[in-house]
């Protein structure tokens, strides 16, 4: 089914067996998502392994991508309209993506885990490698010519000899995209690409730059109103009673709703939502469950584990332990971490006619369908999310919650609402990056070889599954019970061909605060243990850690080239210059390595960092980054990324921590949980190497997940100390200096 | 009790009622009139995601109110400059491509504008300290201080 994006509602109701969900206002037409909003009412394929689940081309040429994954702030739009127009053979500007709309577009999984090119966009571009061949086909028998002696410009297949030609919109009309992906359908050969490939300005960014944009915090329907919620001073705190005299002066308040420890206020502005929730007198009970902050590790330590997961297993680490000429051992800690998304979690509801319509930044629409369906027991189609890009989200954050608390309340008062969370609701009810403990081992032979590596990892059961929405459970309504880390333990085993090797991972029966996935979730941590011991293994053997990990991935081209490109980039020197500095301020370098769960995106960098030694304050000066992602689409939006990337985490590493008491999360705002500044933002140097005839790998993580541990090298370099607890707070580093 | 007020914003009178003197006036400007450059990020003054130019100054919105603001000329990202005719400093991020969730980039773009318009030639370290009170969470930092220099300097 091909169906224009303009088309009006007479014409779309033409169409018949259509349900308008949904009038939507005139002020988001305006802001640049008008043929989102049009698109909103056509009922269409979403099954994934349909062409017309991802792609339709209207009467006038122009190409709708219906993408299950979404623009976290990535630039995934820009990177899947590239891979479209690419294949198709269409100009950029005639690509429009519609993105995770429950209705609209095939589930292809959350957007998590760095894979939204790598599958998602895989998926789309053989999509219109199918739709491109059935065009060609098509065309062929109806200009009476070989398919082989056409060729496609600007959707336009004309002859060889050019007497002939035949617009794809012509073509259609009568089903011809209603086809099955074509596993075998010819892909374009990447010596032609004129658009994959290139540093493609983002779509969105004019937009973003001047106001125009329609963030998901400036989406408004007819006739909505605002909620805001009222979270417990304590986790798991009951509710006693709620006086609603006490806000009975606020202008346009609508009502005080409560349902079991649930509590919101709805009113007619959002100054007065906020007004009434902030002066809304309720009594709570206390509740004192969250175990002893300065005693996290012995916690974790003690916490009951409920299965071992090996992750990789080779010859005898017991025996080769045992052998050993010289051991090792450390163990390696990662504290608590929230998201804090500048913009807090947001989101609109609406139920009409027995449906319920909810617009949500969530990265998993799919998902939250679901768990709103169960938590208002109906059934998933009965209900409809729709994404539209928030303030950056690294994972799981609050929005799916959002969603939550604006949907019970829209049934409460029976009209649109919207739902934003203040910043205390963000950092104290976002779920968390769990806390992650790693012992590792190692044993080095006789000559040098490293006979052993033996790391166990401690973190929480579950996998990227659902995380119970806050309302639900508070509500007392149906939610998920299983906790949901992520895919924590993806990046436990290591690429190294060490002879005897295994990885472990307990997996504990619960953690102190709702976990869930934060970029590179586990694979952060694990890369910081794997990658720092590498280095105090490397300095035990004395030899270079370049060197050390080149012995180790030596079958592995891709692995030397990004290592042999990196000691080039970083004019990296053996033995390191700068041990045994003296001055006030110590310098140091120091290098890690990631093949991304062992099978994709390959990342190696060099930290440089300064140290003031009477202080303990680290300055990260310098990343010098080479990273082989396979198949690059956009490479400015993998700069983008990789920059992100690093920022982001010389911020987790140096700065970031979760506090709370035995009652709640006390860093609660950017002063209790402060983030990296501009003035400590370091430079970046990188290489990307492209090879346009591998597959994409993705790139929104891998390099996030072996900062910590360049730096704590850096620092291992500089003063001679290891640093093996996130954060490397200064009093951490003066500590270890003293030692 | 309600209050009628006027304010002046990009160049334009406006007239609206409010109902409580201590309101900020972000939620004039983004509820009332409907615009979008301003943000709601913290309602503290923190991360600058609010900011507004007050007669050329940048203010946090979230933090001021709005009865403070009439009779003072305000100014919204959308009144710097338009997708057809940005400003410098738009134009810059655009040829930056400095923004990635784009949720920061308001406060980016008017504390940067503010900071500019006094500051002719700035070193990168001064246009880091202009910053150094707006926060970015996607660290897209290195490129909206190569944008600022472009914009008051010329292409970086």
């Amino acid at each position: 089914m091909t169906l224009p994006p303009s088309l009006s509602r007479r014409e779309i109701l033409k169409v018949g067996g259509l349900i308008v969900i949904f009038a939507l206002p005139v002020r988001l037409t305006a802001a640049g998502n008008t043929r989102k909003a049009a698109a909103a009412a056509i009922p269409k394929v979403v099954a994934p392994d349909r062409v017309d689940g991802f792609l339709a081309i209207d009467r006038h040429g122009n190409v709708t991508v219906f993408s299950g994954k979404v623009d976290l702030g990535t630039g995934v739009r820009t990177a899947i309209t590239q891979i479209a127009a690419e294949e198709l053979d269409v100009p950029l500007a005639r690509v429009n993506v519609i993105q995770g709309d429950t209705l609209l577009t095939p589930d292809q999984g959350p957007t998590y885990g760095s894979l939204s090119i790598q599958n998602g966009g895989v998926q789309i571009r053989l999509a219109a490698a199918t739709a491109r061949r059935a065009l060609l086909r098509k065309a062929a028998q109806r200009l009476n010519i070989d398919e082989h002696a056409l060729t496609v410009d600007a959707g336009v297949i004309n002859a060889a000899h050019g007497k002939a030609s035949v617009r794809y919109e012509e073509l259609l009309g009568d089903g011809t995209l209603a086809l099955a992906l074509d596993q075998n359908a010819p892909l374009k050969d990447p010596n032609r690409y004129t658009v994959v490939g290139r540093s493609q300005p983002r779509l969105d960014i004019p937009d973003k730059v001047t106001g125009r944009f329609t963030y998901m915090q400036d989406f408004r329907v007819e006739g909505m109103v605002h909620g805001r919620v009222v979270r417990p001073p304590a986790i798991g705190a009951t509710l006693l009673s709620v006086d609603a005299d006490s806000v009975s002066d606020v202008p346009g308040l609508i009502k005080v709703v409560r349902r079991e420890d649930f509590l919101a206020v709805v009113a007619m502005t959002e100054w007065g939502a906020i007004r009434a929730a902030r002066q809304l007198k309720a009594r709570w009970s206390d509740w004192q469950g969250l175990p002893d902050e300065e005693k996290i590790w012995d916690y974790v330590r003690a916490t009951q584990v409920v299965r071992d997961d090996v992750t990789s297993n080779r010859g005898d680490v017991d025996a080769a332990l045992a052998a050993a000429a010289k051991r090792l051992s450390s163990t390696y800690d990662f504290a608590i971490h929230t998201h804090g998304s500048i913009g807090p979690s947001c989101a609109v509801a609406a139920f009409e006619a027995g449906k319920l319509t909810c617009w949500s930044a969530s990265q998993a629409t799919h998902h939250l369908r679901q768990q709103l369906a169960l938590m208002f027991a109906m059934s998933d189609t009965d209900v409809r999310a729709i994404y539209i890009d928030g303030s950056g989200c690294y994972g799981r954050n609050g929005h799916e919650d959002a969603a939550a608390d604006a949907a019970l309340l829209a049934r409460e008062v029976d009209r649109p609402v919207r739902v934003q969370w203040m910043r205390a609701d963000e950092h104290g009810w976002d779920p968390k990056g769990p806390p992650t403990l790693i012992d590792m081992q190692a044993a080095l032979d006789a000559s040098g070889n490293v006979s052993a590596w033996y790391s166990q990892f401690y973190g929480p059961d579950g996998i990227a599954g659902k995380v119970k929405l806050v309302a639900a459970e508070l509500a007392g309504m149906p939610h998920e019970i299983p906790m949901s880390p992520g895919g924590i333990i993806a990046g436990t085993a290591v690429p190294y061909t060490f002879a005897n090797v295994k990885t472990l991972a307990h997996r504990l029966v619960t953690t102190p605060l709702r976990p869930s996935w934060i970029r590179s979730p586990g694979r952060m941590q694990s890369g910081f243990a794997n990658e720092a011991f590498l280095d105090e293994i490397a300095a035990a053997a004395n030899a270079d850690p370049i060197e050390l990990r080149r012995r180790y991935l030596a079958d592995d081209a891709r692995a030397i080239a990004v290592l042999d490109r990196l000691a080039q980039l970083a004019h990296w020197q053996k033995p390191s210059t700068h041990k045994n500095e003296t001055g006030s301020t110590a310098t140091g370098r120091g290098v890690a390595f990631i093949k991304y769960e062992n099978n994709r995106t390959y990342v190696g960098m060099v930290a440089t960092v300064e140290i003031v030694r009477a202080t303990g304050v680290i300055a990260v000066k310098h990343f010098a980054v080479v990273q082989d992602s396979g198949q690059i689409i956009n490479p400015d939006g993998v700069k983008n990324q990789i920059e992100g990337n690093i920022v982001q985490t010389v911020s987790r590493t140096l700065i970031e921590q979760v506090h709370f008491d035995r009652s709640r999360v006390t860093s609660i705002d950017w002063q209790t949980y402060p983030i990296l500044t501009f003035p400590d933002v370091p430079e970046i140097e990188m290489e990307l190497i492209d090879r346009p005839h591998e597959r994409p790998w993705g790139v929104g993580e891998p390099s996030a997940a072996i900062v910590s541990a360049a730096i704590s090298n850096a620092v291992f370099d500089a003063v001679g100390v290891r640093l093996r607890s996130v954060p490397f707070t200064p009093d951490k580093v003066l500590a270890a200096m003293k030692a | 009790m309600t209050q009628p007020i006027s304010l002046d914003v990009n160049g334009t009178t406006v007239h609206l009622t409010i109902d409580d003197p201590a309101m900020p006036l972000l939620y004039a400007l983004r509820d009332d009139l409907g615009l979008h450059g301003p943000r709601f990020g913290c309602g503290l003054g923190q991360c600058g995601a609010c900011t507004v130019h007050l007669d050329g100054s940048a203010i946090r919105s979230c933090v001021f109110p709005a009865i403070s603001a009439v009779g003072h000329r305000i100014v919204t990202l959308e009144g710097l400059g338009t997708p057809e005719k940005p400003h410098p400093l738009q134009r810059a991020f655009i040829d930056e491509q400095a923004v990635q969730c784009g949720y920061c980039i308001n406060g980016m773009i008017m504390q940067a504008a503010a900071f500019i318009s006094s500051n002719k030639n700035p070193t990168e370290a001064q246009i880091k300290q202009a910053l150094a009170y707006n926060l970015c969470r996607c660290g897209t930092h290195l490129r909206i201080v190569r944008a600022v220099k472009r914009a008051c300097c010329g292409a970086s």
